[in-house]
């Protein structure tokens, strides 16, 4: 059987179908998952997609946390299955508290659509299992509020349990501020709950996973995914 | 009903001459809703009175031409099993009073446009117009419409994936805001904008309507003055989350046999909207206003029938099949009412609460105006300035001075300020995004793609409005050819000032024939369009400006080389010659200010053969880099291609100078325009290729230099370092929009 994305659609929600292209492209099987229904449909893994669940007029986030999806997404992710938030969908992982700390208006309060270069932290999670720690990946983001942000001590937890997954960097890989596109806090772009099963990013991986588009990179990060699991024996 | 007085009539927009035609022809006469409703369909907006005699000449039918002008947005044939439906349009007043919402609510009414044919709206750009970004008031209206698009575009998930921003003192009172949307639909999906069926319902969608907007359509036709800040209340305000789920709604149920019909609620709201599909389908419509779900309380008839409140649509639906079509909106947690019927009377008749408060033959309603002739007169200062030397002018700055003031200009420098705020690649398609000629989008499952772009009028326009819109033509058909594409067909936006002033109706006049011309000559239909007037602040009128949206085909999207010159030893070649002039040029704009000079005729026969050359080297993949010789001539065309690459250029000029040269001759030489040429390079073993094609189509080429080195170099006649070229243009707009 082949492995399932279930893609979140909140009203409001435009990179699901983008999202659905993408992991097709590794072999996978996509299926969409309404917000106001709490069937995952066997997802193995669930996406929350990028957009602006419910206009996100309040505060990105904070109106999607209710939606009954979301309550069979957390106990999908309490029982160790994987979420992958990105964007709106990390935003919605804070929110729901799925994940710690928050995201901020961008530190120059502009919407910011480029390239950015991520370096990949070493830390113990299925999403990042076949790429090496150190290594670079080039992928865009596209948000108003994405300056990651969290008390220090949340900050300190996140360090020393290797939960920074992904770091905006230079193409060299320096961490500096020049490439910290909105100015969040220790250049973070994603991070991992603590059993690493739920992983929340800003960047679009879905974006580049055609050579057509640009680069693959986004491709390492699904594929990572998929053949993770089936190295775990599933 | 006693005779309205003459500030009603004004309030409305209609002359004492088309009042009593109104009376005349209904025999009887009209009351305030219906006078309200013949004010705002008869408005220059929504009937075209003005500029539709002209319009007639632009050709519009092509082979591949499914739909042309007269629905919603134009549509033509990709083949297989799909349609591309696009348009452009203008919102230029609301932007000049409230930027961020005026921007926004453009972007918002034009994906509906769109998504109204049944077609997912995959692609917006925008063309942009201010004053002076020196001055805080432009540098605010700037900044602002760049968010308002962002934020319409941003939320709602459309990429924005080009546009153009130009800059001018003469946009200060009055900015220009034109929005276009391309949109792609499955051809069984595709919807019209017809009412049909006798006793069939009318439902009305989406939002709630409110007072806002009420008179937009006539606000649209009349003249900005000091007093336009108090028609803020006529600025709709955008939701483009309520938008979104709209647009899901209606593409979920285009294609599904119970919709007959479909039209955005824009200008005029629900009295266009009905009048016009049901004329379409040569039916009427009766809707009860009491039906209508409000967003006030104490809302009159006139109000309901005139609010321009944003994101409704209208639906005509197969009777009996309301609730299967309602669910799917309830679904998106959208309100849909069914307000009313199809009726066999060919009328516009509403009701309040069952009530009969007014009924209007649709003949008369959406036909039923006197089309305008005003007169038309070129005015001699334009003649004088015609006969004036550009050359013989002393240049103010050196060359090379020249050189970096125009790549400092807001209109030369690099625009990744303005397009880094709007998400480009949402969608998966964009292939080629912002910044370059044109952009590229792929069709998931499919080898081909689409390429578009936006180009106005320069300021050439001013003295040579025929030649002015024939080059904004000729320039997007040059766009497209960078990147491989063959022209499909154009969108139109006519932005002009009060046509009842005689060298106005002279400029739309001649603009007109030029488009008619271009298109016409190069075999490019114009599939749909938007004329707007009134382009006035304290009676000084815009320059004429043609905005031309065009869309082409690319068979295979990877093939775009970019602008960018590539590896060190390769040659430069310029391909169409150099046939340029100061005349209406940046450069001419920065050193001298005031448009003045001779202008060739623009060879479109020539135009269209080197297109054709482009193309074929591009799909060949012959060459390392394509650019388009534009603003600010041959000096900035190379810097551009040196910025984007990397890597500098020593290039020379095709023909020696003259034995005794003007004063300005090397200016000209540098920075003069107009001319149809491109800048490519290729390296050297793929020469006798391009020399096959270009012998093929008979087009004229020069190897002018070589690529490589730190310097950005014109032999004989200036150099700059590529790294000081880099970091002016770069800088420029960041720097300026850091102010204050």
């Amino acid at each position: 059987m082949a492995f399932r994305f279930g893609i979140a659609v909140f009203p409001g929600t435009w990179s699901d179908r983008d999202c659905a292209h993408a992991v097709g492209l590794t072999g996978a099987e996509a299926v969409f998952l309404w917000h106001a229904d709490k069937e995952l449909k066997g997802a193995d893994c669930v996406i929350l997609p990028g957009g602006f669940a419910h206009g996100d007029y309040l505060r990105a986030g904070a109106i999607a946390r209710f939606a009954p999806l979301m309550e069979a997404v957390a106990e999908h992710a309490r029982g160790g299955g994987l979420v992958l938030g990105i964007c709106n969908g990390f935003q919605i992982l804070c929110e729901a508290g799925l994940l710690p700390g928050a995201l901020l208006r961008n530190r120059d309060l502009q919407f910011r659509c480029q390239d950015t270069t991520l370096l990949v932290e070493p830390t113990d999670s299925p999403f990042l299992a076949t790429i090496a720690s150190g290594s670079r990946l080039r992928i865009p983001i596209s948000h108003g509020e994405g300056r990651y942000f969290a008390d220090p001590a949340t900050l300190a937890g996140l360090e020393r349990g290797h939960q920074v997954a992904l770091r905006y960097c230079s193409p060299d890989g320096d961490l500096d501020d020049a490439h910290n596109p909105n100015g969040s806090l220790s250049h973070i772009a994603g991070i991992v709950n603590e059993a690493g099963n739920v992983l929340g990013m800003m960047p679009h991986p879905e974006r580049v996973c055609e050579p057509l588009l640009g680069s693959e990179d986004g491709l390492r990060l699904f594929g990572s995914v998929t053949t993770g699991l089936a190295a775990a024996g599933r | 009903m006693s005779a309205p007085s003459v500030s009603e009539l004004r309030e409305i927009a209609l002359t004492q001459q088309e009042y009593e035609r109104t009376v005349e022809i209904l025999g009887r006469t009209p009351n305030r809703l219906e006078l309200g409703m013949l004010g705002a369909m008869w408005s220059e907006h929504c009937s075209y009175k003005t500029s539709k005699p002209l319009l007639r000449q632009l050709p519009s039918a092509g082979s591949s031409v499914v739909l042309g002008p007269g629905e919603n947005a134009g549509v033509i044939d990709l083949g297989g099993d799909l349609l591309c439906c696009f348009k452009i349009e203008s919102h230029n007043h609301p932007s000049a009073i409230e930027p961020v919402q005026g921007a926004a609510t453009g972007v918002g009414g034009i994906l509906r446009d769109v998504f109204a044919m049944g077609a997912r709206p995959v692609a917006l750009l925008d063309a942009i117009r201010f004053g002076d970004p020196g001055e805080p008031l432009q540098r605010h209206r700037f900044a602002r419409v760049v968010e308002g698009i962002g934020f319409y575009g941003n939320c709602i998930g459309v990429p924005t994936v080009g546009g153009e921003t130009y800059f001018d003192e003469s946009y200060a009172g009055n900015c220009l805001v034109n929005a276009m949307c391309v949109g792609i639909a499955n051809r069984h999906q595709l919807v019209r904008a017809v009412a049909a069926g006798v006793g069939n319902p009318v439902l009305l969608v989406g939002a709630d309507t409110g007072r806002d907007g009420i008179h937009g359509a006539t606000f649209a036709s009349v003249q900005l003055d000091d007093s336009a800040e108090e028609r803020r209340p006529a600025v709709q305000v955008g939701n483009p989350f309520l938008e979104k789920c709209l647009l899901e709604a209606c593409l979920e149920l285009c294609g599904h046999e119970a919709l007959i019909g479909l039209q955005d609620c824009g200008a005029a709201g629900l009295t266009s909207s009905c009048a016009e599909m049901a004329h379409r389908g040569g039916v009427g419509i009766e809707l009860d206003v009491a039906k209508v779900s409000r967003r006030e309380l104490g809302m009159t008839p006139y109000e309901v029938m005139l609010s321009e409140s944003q994101e409704r649509m209208v639906l005509v639906v197969a009777r009996g099949r309301e609730a299967e079509v309602q669910r799917v909106f309830d679904r998106w947690q959208l309100r849909s009412d069914v307000i009313g019927s199809v009726i066999a009377a060919p009328e516009l008749r509403i009701l309040d609460s069952g009530q009969e408060v007014g009924a209007l033959p649709l003949e008369v309603l959406v036909d039923g105006f006197l089309e305008r002739h005003p007169e038309s007169r070129r005015p001699e200062l334009v003649d004088r300035a015609r006969l004036e030397e550009p050359l013989l002018l002393n240049p103010p700055w050196s060359p090379e001075e020249s050189w970096l003031r125009l790549l400092r200009s807001p209109n030369c420098a690099d625009p990744r300020w303005i397009f880094r705020q709007y998400d480009h690649q949402v969608g998966d398609d964009t292939v080629v995004g912002p910044g370059g000629d044109a952009a590229v989008l792929r069709f998931k499952g499919r080898s081909d793609g689409i390429a578009m772009t936006v180009d106005g009028a320069h300021r050439s326009a001013a003295l040579y409005p025929f030649v002015g819109t024939e080059m904004a033509v000729a320039e997007a058909l040059r766009n497209l050819a960078v990147v491989g594409a063959e022209p499909l067909a154009i969108t139109n936006c006519l932005n002009f000032g009060d046509p009842d002033q005689p060298d106005v109706m002279w400029q739309l006049t001649e603009a007109v024939g030029g488009l008619a011309e271009a298109a016409g000559a190069l075999a490019i239909p114009v599939v749909s369009g938007n004329v707007s007037l009134y382009n006035d602040f304290r009676g000084a009128g815009i320059p004429p400006t043609a905005v031309i949206g065009m869309v082409g085909r690319v068979q295979r999207p990877g093939t775009a080389p970019g602008m960018g010159f590539r590896n060190a030893g390769e040659l430069v070649v310029l391909l169409g010659g150099l046939g340029a002039t100061l005349t209406g040029s940046e450069y001419q704009r920065l050193a001298h200010g005031a448009v003045t000079g001779p202008m060739p005729q623009l060879d479109l026969a020539a135009e269209a053969a080197t297109a054709r050359a482009v193309w074929e080297l591009v799909d060949r993949t012959i060459l390392s880099s394509a650019h388009d010789l534009a603003l600010g001539g041959l000096a900035v065309t190379l810097a551009e291609c040196c910025v984007a690459g990397g890597v500098g250029a020593k290039v020379g000029l095709p023909l020696p100078p003259p034995p005794d040269p003007l004063p300005g001759w090397a200016h000209g030489a540098l920075f003069g325009e107009t001319a149809g040429g491109y800048l490519l390079s290729l390296p050297k073993a793929n020469l006798p290729i391009l020399q096959e094609v270009c012998a093929l189509h008979r087009v004229e080429w020069d190897v002018i230099g070589e690529v490589g080195g730190e310097m950005v170099e014109v032999s004989g006649l200036a150099s700059i370092s590529l790294s000081v070229a880099s970091s002016v243009t770069g800088e420029a707009l960041p720097s300026l929009m850091a102010r204050p």
